[in-house]
């Protein structure tokens, strides 16, 4: 019998909201935000080089979703990954010093945006092949269920990596032996260029795990609030034993694919819409205000922190110094160890 | 203190842009996202964001003006509370340092050449890269004398290494089609299930290219997962897993994610099932550093390179042979016989002429050695054993005696195995040469189905002898 998907539409958690939570959310969400531009601020001058998605519009799903972890439980994502770092509480110089390719960034300069690791934090991956995190997240899920742990592996992916042929592969194992794995689809509207409309047969892609049996919602990834309710419900179905979970988080990247996207596909007004009307740290705010839980002075002064902190992020990025030569041949092979 | 809006390179060649059009105009505010231009790039007509906020005080390069380098200061924000007249409105000289750092090039040839994707692409340039670092030194383990040896079947070799590694690590796991349940599609995994049940012998569905990325999770995740294909032809589904996820990850975490994993399963030629299940890709996987491979011929070399892959902390993939696992070869009856992966081993010692081969070209290398002696030539068998790393020195020493090598693969020979052994005893070796190195190889077909056409497509004993008598003038 399939399990009927359901939607999950916006929260009215407002009243209820705790002041320790909503600061933390708006200061997460911040961090993102302000270090994402600073990254495409970089990027502009030179100074970080390739390919660079940022997250800016997004931030509430990492967010959101982070907020109901526990200690061990995994995260892995695609390739737009700065955002769920931060939110992995991985240090925003060593993310930023990455990105300019130093010795002090997570992967010593030798990943770059892409690729970036932290086993510590038990973020695993920045991956750049799109789609190519999912099996590996199923897996991990699978290493948590061997060991008989109780975590889960969050394992994000995009509207456009929700339709290559992996991510159904997983779905099919991970429901045939109940892998604790919830599948965050992060439907930001576009896959590089393209509209879900022109990508997928069937657009609403929580649905997309009803032929293996995967419950799947929508969710208004816009709402830090609404992807924490949906993200705490998800997580304790997967952790209690009863496998795979599917969240779709309508969400919005209000940049282009990547620093080199003229954005021609999408209307300047469609962004201005979303940001003006919808965006995920000006809605929180006006929540905080609302329940007065803080005044415009104090939202300020937390503002005012997390610029600095991501000038003391890319000062350090800047600082450190390119990874020693002698790094080139370093990372290829583990050495065995003698028997 | 004013904020400088510098000319962003918004591509990753751009040198240089127009500055089209001002989209805000001196006295605006303007808040960080908000556009306040438009560029044209080598590539486009982009949008330049704000980054802080303020108000928009100086513009310093009009619209409309042609090859504004990336970089140059094109307007200035008065941040809250500054006065608008007090921006200074002079355009910085290029060795104008700015105040604030990140929002600064490093120093003035960077400003003025900051076009670079990376700022210090000159350096690099003159940096020589280092020398690779040499392979260490490997030896097989002695076996001791008196060691009885038991002929065992390269298929039950292989089963005993898996089960004697799951016996010693509870993280070590099989998985892949019909390994459980059905005892393997080639029974190699018989029994397992029996001994380990279902948790560590897992029956997958048909979905290579999902459970090779499961399977790299689970080793990412702590565990040892060891994948059989039920041949490598169908791991050309997977292939992305194994190279993009499994092999470069290390090094793309800086050394902190390894990937301890093997993937096993025969590869090369069964018997007439044509071109699509046929294939050997020892050449593919050699080809990708982070890996390693190794393609063993008889029943102890399997065995004991298997165990030794399967503690492996890097990804290695086992090539087997299908037609080789109903051959029974004698195997060492000691306990932990685990073998260096990179080691060759010589088969036969000779001095007029070194054929090199792995898998099942080791075997048709002895028959033709065998032959060849007949005709009075002394012929050298190495076994490579393992591909990546490649014992390139045990190579080089024979071809310095023998002064002749040929080279003997199943796989095509265009890019191949052999083209690359040749390379480096030409590298290494070329002023002991008596003749040109020569090569045994497939023929650069597919592989075909009628018998006849098959036989001849495929080397063997034949065409290694034929090969060797011609590098031997004879």
């Amino acid at each position: 019998m399939a399990k009927a998907p359901s939607k999950n539409t916006g929260s009215k958690s407002s009243s209820s909201m705790k002041r320790e939570d909503a600061l933390k959310h708006y200061r997460d969400m911040l961090l993102i935000r302000r270090f994402e531009e600073r990254a495409g601020q970089l990027y502009g001058m030179g100074k970080i080089a390739g390919f660079c998605h940022l997250y800016i519009g997004q931030e509430a799903v990492v967010t959101g979703v982070q907020a109901c972890l526990k200690e061990g439980d995994q995260i892995v994502t695609g390739y737009r990954d700065h955002g769920h770092m931060l939110a992995c509480d991985m240090d925003p110089k060593g993310v930023m010093a990455e990105l300019t390719g130093r010795a002090d960034g997570y992967s010593k300069g030798k990943g770059g945006s892409m690729h970036m690791f932290s086993k510590e934090k038990n973020f695993y991956g920045g991956h750049g092949i799109v789609g190519a995190q999912v099996p590996i997240g199923t897996g991990m899920a699978f290493s948590n269920k061997y060991r008989e742990n109780d975590n889960v592996c969050v394992t994000y992916f995009g509207d456009g990596a929700a339709n290559q042929g992996q991510v159904y592969e997983s779905f099919n194992m991970a429901s045939l032996w109940d892998l604790p794995v919830v599948y965050i689809i992060e439907n930001n509207q576009y896959a590089m260029g393209t509209s879900v409309a022109r990508a997928s047969a069937e657009t609403e892609l929580f649905k997309r795990g009803i032929s293996f049996e995967i419950e799947g919602e929508e969710v208004d990834g816009m709402d830090v609030y609404a992807v924490k309710k949906a993200a705490e419900k998800a997580i304790k179905y997967a952790r209690s034993g009863k496998g795979p979970y599917i969240l779709e988080m309508k969400t919005y990247r209000y940049r282009g694919h990547s620093m080199s996207d003229p954005a021609k596909y999408r209307k300047r007004e469609e962004v201005d819409d979303i940001r003006t009307h919808h965006d995920p740290i000006d809605t929180l705010k006006a929540k905080i205000m609302e329940a007065e839980i803080a005044d415009e002075d104090e939202l300020k002064k937390i503002d005012k922190e997390i610029k600095e902190l991501v000038k003391e992020a890319a000062d350090f990025s800047l600082d450190s110094p390119e990874p020693d030569p002698s790094e080139l041949w370093t990372d290829v092979l583990r050495e065995v160890e003698s028997a | 203190m004013s904020i400088d809006v510098l000319m962003p390179a918004l591509s990753p060649t751009m040198e240089e842009g127009t500055l089209s059009r001002w989209l805000k105009q001196e006295g605006d505010t303007v808040s960080s996202g908000d556009v306040i231009a438009e560029i044209e790039t080598d590539k486009a007509t982009m949008e330049v964001e704000a980054v802080d906020e303020g108000t928009l005080a100086k513009i310093l390069v009009p619209e409309g003006t042609e090859g504004v380098k990336v970089n140059a200061v094109i307007a200035r924000l008065a941040e809250e509370g500054e006065d608008v007249g007090d921006v200074d409105d002079s355009a910085p000289s290029e060795a104008e340092e700015s105040q604030d750092k990140a929002d600064s090039s490093d120093d003035e040839a960077e400003a003025s050449d900051a076009s670079d994707a990376s700022p210090d692409d000159e350096d690099a340039d003159e940096e020589t890269a280092p020398p690779e670092p040499a392979a260490a030194t490997l030896k097989d383990p002695q076996v001791p004398e008196g060691t009885s040896f038991v002929d065992t079947a390269l298929r039950d070799a292989i089963r005993d290494a898996m089960a004697e590694e799951m016996r010693r690590d509870e993280s070590v796991f099989v998985m892949g089609e019909e390994v459980a349940e059905y005892q393997g599609a080639y029974k190699v995994t018989r029994e397992l299930l029996q001994e380990f049940g279902p948790k560590r012998v897992v029956d997958t569905p048909i979905t290579e290219h999902g459970f090779a990325g499961l399977g790299v999770g689970a080793a990412f995740g702590g565990l040892r997962p060891v994948v059989e294909f039920m041949t490598f032809n169908f791991a050309m589904q997977a292939i992305d897993q194994i190279i993009n996820s499994a092999a470069k990850t290390l090094y793309m975490s800086g050394g902190q994610m390894g990937c301890p994993i093997v993937f096993r399963g025969p590869n090369g030629a069964a018997s007439r099932v044509g071109a699509q299940h046929s294939q050997d890709y020892s050449s593919w996987y050699a080809h990708v550093p982070g890996l390693k491979v190794v393609a063993p011929y008889d029943a102890a070399d399997a065995k004991g390179l298997l165990k030794a892959a399967i503690r492996d902390p890097n990804p290695v993939i086992f090539l087997e042979h299908e037609l080789l696992y109903g051959e029974s070869f004698p195997v060492p009856d000691v306990e932990d016989y685990v073998l260096p992966i990179g080691k060759a081993r010589v088969r036969r010692p000779g001095k007029d002429v070194t054929l090199v081969a792995h898998s099942r070209m080791v075997g048709y290398a002895l028959q033709a050695a065998e032959k060849l002696a007949e005709d009075g030539i002394e012929a050298e068998v190495v076994d490579l054993r393992s591909l990546r790393p490649l014992d390139t020195d045990t190579v080089v020493e024979s071809v310095k005696k023998t002064n002749r090598i040929v080279t003997c693969e199943e796989g095509w020979r265009f890019m191949g195995v052999g083209a690359e052994i040749c390379a480096t005893v030409m590298n290494e070796a070329f002023d002991y040469l008596d003749a040109p190195p020569t090569r045994v190889h497939q023929k650069d077909v597919p592989l075909p189905y009628a018998a006849n056409l098959e036989a001849l497509s495929l080397p063997g004993t034949a065409d290694i002898i034929e090969a060797a008598k011609k590098v031997c003038y004879v």
